[in-house]
């Protein structure tokens, strides 16, 4: 098992999962106590249609997606604030559809183009290149930094809008730039680690830590240390037993969710 | 004297209903004001106004003679429904240090001197050794106070209340009441509440508002009412101050 990590794939893989978990973590907690679960969804899948697109046009994976999900994010953003309440299942829906399906469109349009879209619903950890990591590092410091400025300012957001509006918290700005951190963010961890798995690293640990923890700060640490865990434990299954590493991490997460229910159910009683 | 609080000829519609007609209303220092109507008849409306959360449309509010959006540190406010988002990962000090209104950074988290603060507004309304405790285990009576010690946070002249006790246990009724008591001693105090013991025992100057606002001064002086013992209810106290429609009691 340990010679595995002679491999630089296999670094890589690891280096990756790290990174990736900690992102989750942060931007999942985000996104949960924002409510705005949806909107991620519909982010996620626009960004896949933004990878057709980058694939047909020829331009950079990266910088395509990212164009697509950032787009998406703030259009969201300013159709969520304008009316509250209402949209967010329906639009996040709607978009789900529609970005999938311009990517694969775009997909069948590109000329003798033979990778196929789904190897982005699982991802591809153990091809994990230089420049993925370089991209996420990145990511994660933004995050990190943005975080040390204004984790109050993002928590009274957050945790009450009106009041924070209130006492002069730009409000709008705050919940626009959640939503484009959550864009970059899927937009990297659906290249490595797969659409699928994106939305099950968004939600099945930290409906475990917001349980756990009386911070949102605490929350944040517990879903990085939890996804940590749960990919960490799917890798070290794949290899092993030679299954394929997305679909391994997200059972690993669920097997961890129930069990963690059923002593959730079984305090309570 | 100078009305602390100055509010002339405001008007404010949401869309095209009208909600609240050519509104005039002056508070003094250390006044008790106490706000009743019936559900819809503007009220957190016009709190919201005064708070700047809905902007103006025509007439004026002034707080010491300017506009009231340049005294926002001086006013605190407690919001109508505080048991909402309770399973938010949160505790109690830093929904009280949500009270502040420095734009300073400090690097992940919060400075000496405003945590000190928070402490202080906590020991005000009694919750001093919940300051660690996230806000989901408290109950809703310890939330209300919650809420009241971050509306203290910057020491305002003037606390707005939107109906502090609607949700709330009687027991944690009464040490709201026996709190804003206390507060009004140093504070001018406006608050939305069809609570009698309120409206009867605390406050100064009553205001019932539906659409336009009519001011009781004297009501209080003359307390007709036990309302300890006395089975009494709101639209009874409406027909007094000669402004119910309804006729029966529903309570
Ligand atoms: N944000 C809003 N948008 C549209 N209408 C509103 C809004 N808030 C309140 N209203 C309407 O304005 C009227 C007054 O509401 P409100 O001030 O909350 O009354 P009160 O606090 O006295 O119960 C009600 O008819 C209510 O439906
Ligand atoms: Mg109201």
């Amino acid at each position: 098992m340990l010679d595995a990590l002679s491999y630089g794939f296999m670094q890589n893989a690891l280096i990756a999962s790290v990174l990736i978990s900690i992102i989750a973590g942060i931007i999942g907690s985000l996104v949960v106590v924002n409510r705005m679960v949806f909107l991620a969804g519909g982010i996620a899948h626009t960004s896949y249609g933004g990878i057709g697109m980058a694939i047909y046009f020829g331009i950079p994976i990266y910088l395509g997606a990212s164009l697509f999900a950032v787009g998406a994010a703030l259009l969201l953003s300013f159709i969520s604030l304008k009316q509250k309440n209402k949209m967010d299942t329906f639009i996040g829906l709607i978009w789900a559809a529609v970005g999938m399906a311009i990517g694969v469109i775009f997909v069948d349009l590109t000329p003798g183009y033979n990778v196929d879209l789904l190897s982005y619903l699982f991802g591809s950890i153990l091809a994990v290149s230089r420049d993925d990591l370089y991209f996420i590092s990145i990511l994660l410091v933004v995050i990190i930094l943005t975080l040390t400025l204004w984790y109050r300012d993002i928590l009274a957001v957050s945790y009450d809008s009106e009041y924070a509006a209130l006492r002069g918290v730009p409000v709008k700005f705050f919940y626009t730039f959640i939503l484009v951190l959550c864009a970059l963010s899927v937009v990297v961890a659906i290249k490595i680690v797969g659409l699928i798995l994106v939305i099950a690293l968004l939600t099945m640990p930290i409906y475990i830590a917001q349980k756990l923890s009386s911070t949102l700060a605490g929350m944040m640490l517990y879903s990085s240390a939890l996804s940590l865990l749960f990919t960490l434990v799917g890798l070290a299954l794949s290899y092993t037993y030679n299954l394929t590493s997305g679909a391994s991490i997200i059972l690993v997460a669920a097997f961890f969710l129930v069990v963690f229910l059923l002593i959730e159910f079984l305090h309570h009683r | 004297m100078k009305p602390i609080l100055r509010v002339e000829n405001l008007s404010f519609a949401y869309e095209k209903q009208t909600v609240l007609e050519n509104i005039n209303l002056e508070v003094f220092e250390k006044d008790f004001l106490a706000i009743i109507g019936p559900n819809g008849g503007g009220k957190s409306t016009l709190l919201k106004l005064i708070l700047g959360i809905n902007k103006i449309q025509s007439g004026d509010i002034k707080i010491q003679g300017k506009s009231s959006l340049q005294f926002l540190n001086k006013i605190g406010y407690v919001p109508q429904n505080t048991n909402v988002n309770t399973d938010f990962p949160i505790k109690t000090s830093e929904v009280v240090l949500m009270g502040r209104t420095s734009k300073k950074i400090f690097f992940f988290g919060y400075s000496k001197d405003e945590q000190q603060k928070a402490k202080e507004a906590l020991e005000k309304v009694g919750m001093k050794g919940f300051a660690n405790q996230k806000i989901g285990s408290l109950s809703g009576g310890q939330r209300q106070r919650v809420m009241i010690a971050r509306a203290l946070f910057t020491n305002p002249k003037i606390l707005l209340f939107d109906e502090p006790t609607s949700s709330i246990d009687v027991a944690g009724q009464k040490k709201i009441y026996k709190l804003l008591k206390n507060l009004s001693k140093e504070i001018t105090v406006i608050v939305v509440s069809h609570d009698l013991s309120i409206v009867l025992e605390d406050a100064t100057k009553v205001a019932y508002i539906n659409k336009t606002l009519v001011l009781h001064d004297a009501l209080l002086e003359n307390k007709k009412f036990d309302t300890k013992n006395d089975h009494f209810c709101e639209v009874e106290l409406l027909h007094m101050l000669g402004n119910s429609h309804k006729k029966s009691c529903s309570c």
